[in-house]
């Protein structure tokens, strides 16, 4: 209980509830005016500035609380869009407009022009009040009663007996004020936090995903790991022994049956094809060298001519995505053609890949009998769960009789084009 | 006949050139670079390049892109690619002039000295080799129930396949084990099944096939 916490207090919270009440309400109807201009075209040019400063508003007030009473806001995890998206404009707005942290400061301009507006201005209101019924006894209601009612908070002030009961309820006034106006301001600053900061659950639920997606993605890398080796070990590597013993026979034949030892040789020969043949398969398995040459485009046309159906693509990518990402979505769109093969008894294959709004979309659609189920054990939980790892989502829709379409979004951002420097 | 070879792996260029010299090519120039490739050809003129697909600095398709660089500056420019794999995308781009003279095969062909050697030349005059691996994947998408690729006989079928690699009708008879009357016969049937114009020159007779089996 300090005399000069109270007073700062009442001086900060008047400056800060007057501030916040203009600043809040001005913003607030700002926003909703650009909002309401958006469908028009011209609110896709205000949203983002405006959102601008709505968020330098609630920084503001974030470094008054950390300064004040050193109450920590976190900062807001902005979703900073993918990166060349243009910085006002539909996309841009739209963006905006789906970041949860947006969200929030949004619905904070409302609570802070309302209950924390109030909070701000009670150590001013208690101070003052004390004052008035400090001042009442001293002869001052003499002045400001004349002639008229008058009111001390709860007390009609008549006379000097009433002016020394209001005294009274004065300092008990002023008593309040010392103990709670720094409390006021400081349950201000609480409630700002409360509204500002990300919500917990939330937070919660996406380091379970990714902890459950980590998880997913280091297992399916070692369980591929494990594969090559078994691959590896069984088949290029045994060829490579028969084939060493091959020749060791061939040497000492060499003299004593020439016409036993050219066969062999000719049997060595078609080992070291099979052997050739092996690793380019297991190579195509880890990392295929049409994607590393051309990238995702191209890659995903040259798997639509290896497909067995005819499939029709459509190609779109003005940049290409980082490897991971683009190694990813090649297997994907694999195993989904592979799927449509085998199983859709489908006479054509519809392809779609593009890039939006920071979005990679890549549609597979067939004409087959539909009744595809991911959860039925095909390849497609694996493609989901390779895809988890980069917050991707698989979608199929297939209904019996088909069509089946199968959607993948990945969010990734494009680099430019690298150009072949020869 | 002159020969500019473009293989980065010291390895494989080295043996390359003993193998193409042994069988009476004479190497105008043997780099291991996509600019030195686009300097030799457009410098030395040989009669063939036989190029890597993926060369430095970039180690993507460097070697693919000069290669149709340079026939876009001489068209009809012989040229054979060697890859570590095969795709029909790249064959495609090969053939789209339809200019003829080049080749596409796996690295794994050159263990067969006589059969590569053969390919070179054949590329060379203005031919094509194009690699068993490729025209199995055209002729697998283009064998749907309705088309007319179904309608060959298995004999027919194994005569489009090695036509479709480039091989002449002498080649494809030797290979079958069948006289040359023999293998021109199934070809007239293949072509009318197809619904093409018999072609008397042998190079525009693969051409039109690929385009075919392509367009299917």
């Amino acid at each position: 209980m300090s005399a000069k916490k109270a007073l700062l207090a009442a001086v900060r919270g008047f400056a800060l509830g007057t501030f916040s009440l203009i600043g809040s309400s001005l913003l607030l109807v700002l926003t909703l005016l650009a909002a309401a201009l958006v469908p028009l075209g011209v609110g896709t040019l205000l949203m983002p500035p405006l959102l601008g400063l709505v968020r330098r508003f609630a920084d503001l007030r974030r470094l008054a609380a950390a300064r004040w009473y050193g109450i920590t806001i976190p900062l807001a995890e902005y979703d900073p869009g993918p990166a060349g998206l243009p910085a006002v404009g539909p996309a841009r707005t739209l963006r905006l407009m789906a970041d949860p942290a947006v969200h929030r400061d949004l619905r904070w301009l409302p609570v802070d022009m309302t209950a924390g507006f109030l909070l701000a201005m009670l150590p001013v209101a208690l101070l003052s009040n004390a004052v008035q019924g400090i001042a009442l006894p001293l002869g001052h209601w003499r002045v400001v009663a004349d002639g008229a009612d008058y009111w001390y908070l709860f007390l009609p002030v008549g006379g000097q007996a009433d002016a020394i009961g209001a005294g009274l309820l004065g300092l008990v006034v002023l008593y309040l004020a010392f103990r709670y106006n720094d409390r006021l301001l400081a349950a201000h600053f609480t409630l700002t936090r409360a509204v500002l900061a990300p919500d917990r659950a939330t937070l919660e639920r996406r380091v379970a995903e990714l902890a459950r997606t980590r998880h997913d993605a280091v297992g399916a890398s070692a369980a591929e790991l494990r594969r090559i080796e078994r691959d590896l070990h069984d088949g290029a590597q045994a060829r490579l022994v028969a084939m060493g013993m091959s020749l060791g026979t061939i040497e000492t034949l060499l003299d004593k049956d020439p016409a036993q030892a050219r066969k062999l040789l000719a049997q060595a020969r078609a080992e070291s094809a099979e052997a050739l043949a092996e690793l380019r398969d297991l190579v195509r398995g880890i990392h295929p060298p049409v994607l590393a040459e051309r990238g995702l485009g191209d890659a995903a046309r040259a798997l639509a001519l290896r497909t067995p159906l005819p499939v029709e693509a459509h190609v779109d990518l003005p940049g290409r995505p980082e490897a991971a990402v683009e190694s990813a979505v090649y297997f994907a769109l694999s195993e989904m053609l592979t799927n449509v093969v085998k199983h859709a008894r489908a006479t054509r294959i519809w392809l779609e890949l593009g890039h939006r709004d920071g979005m990679l979309r890549l549609t597979v659609t067939d004409d087959g009998h539909g009744g595809a189920d991911p959860a039925a054990g095909t390849g497609l939980a694996g493609v989901e769960r390779r895809l988890g790892a980069f917050d991707g989502v698989l979608a199929v829709s297939s209904p019996t009789g088909g069509p089946t379409v199968v959607t993948l979004e990945i969010p990734c951002a494009l680099s430019s084009p690298k150009t072949s420097s020869c | 006949m002159r020969v500019v070879l473009a293989e980065d792996l010291f390895l494989l260029r080295d043996g390359l050139v003993r193998l193409l010299e042994a069988h009476g090519f004479e190497i105008a120039a043997a780099v291991d670079n996509g600019p030195g490739l686009d300097r030799a050809l457009e410098e030395l003129e040989p009669d063939v390049a036989v190029v890597d697909v993926r060369l430095p600095p970039s180690f993507t398709d460097e070697g693919l892109q000069c290669a149709l660089r340079a026939r876009r500056r001489r068209p009809g420019l012989p040229v054979l690619v060697l890859s570590q794999h095969v795709e029909q995308l790249y064959a495609r781009e090969l053939l789209a002039d339809g200019s003829g003279g080049v080749g596409y095969l796996l690295k794994d062909r050159v263990m067969d000295a006589g059969q590569f050697t053969e390919a070179v030349r054949r590329v060379a005059a203005g031919g094509t080799a194009m690699d068993p691996q490729v025209i199995s994947q055209l002729l697998q998408r283009s064998s749907g129930d309705d088309r007319p690729v179904s309608r060959l006989t298995p004999r027919e079928r194994e005569v489009l396949e090695l036509m479709a690699q480039g091989r002449s009708n002498a080649a494809i008879a030797g290979r079958l084990s069948v006289t040359e009357r023999a293998v021109a016969k199934h070809t007239a049937n293949i072509f009318a099944k197809l619904g093409l114009e018999v072609s008397d020159d042998d190079n525009r007779r693969v051409l039109a096939v690929l385009a075919h089996l392509d367009a299917a």
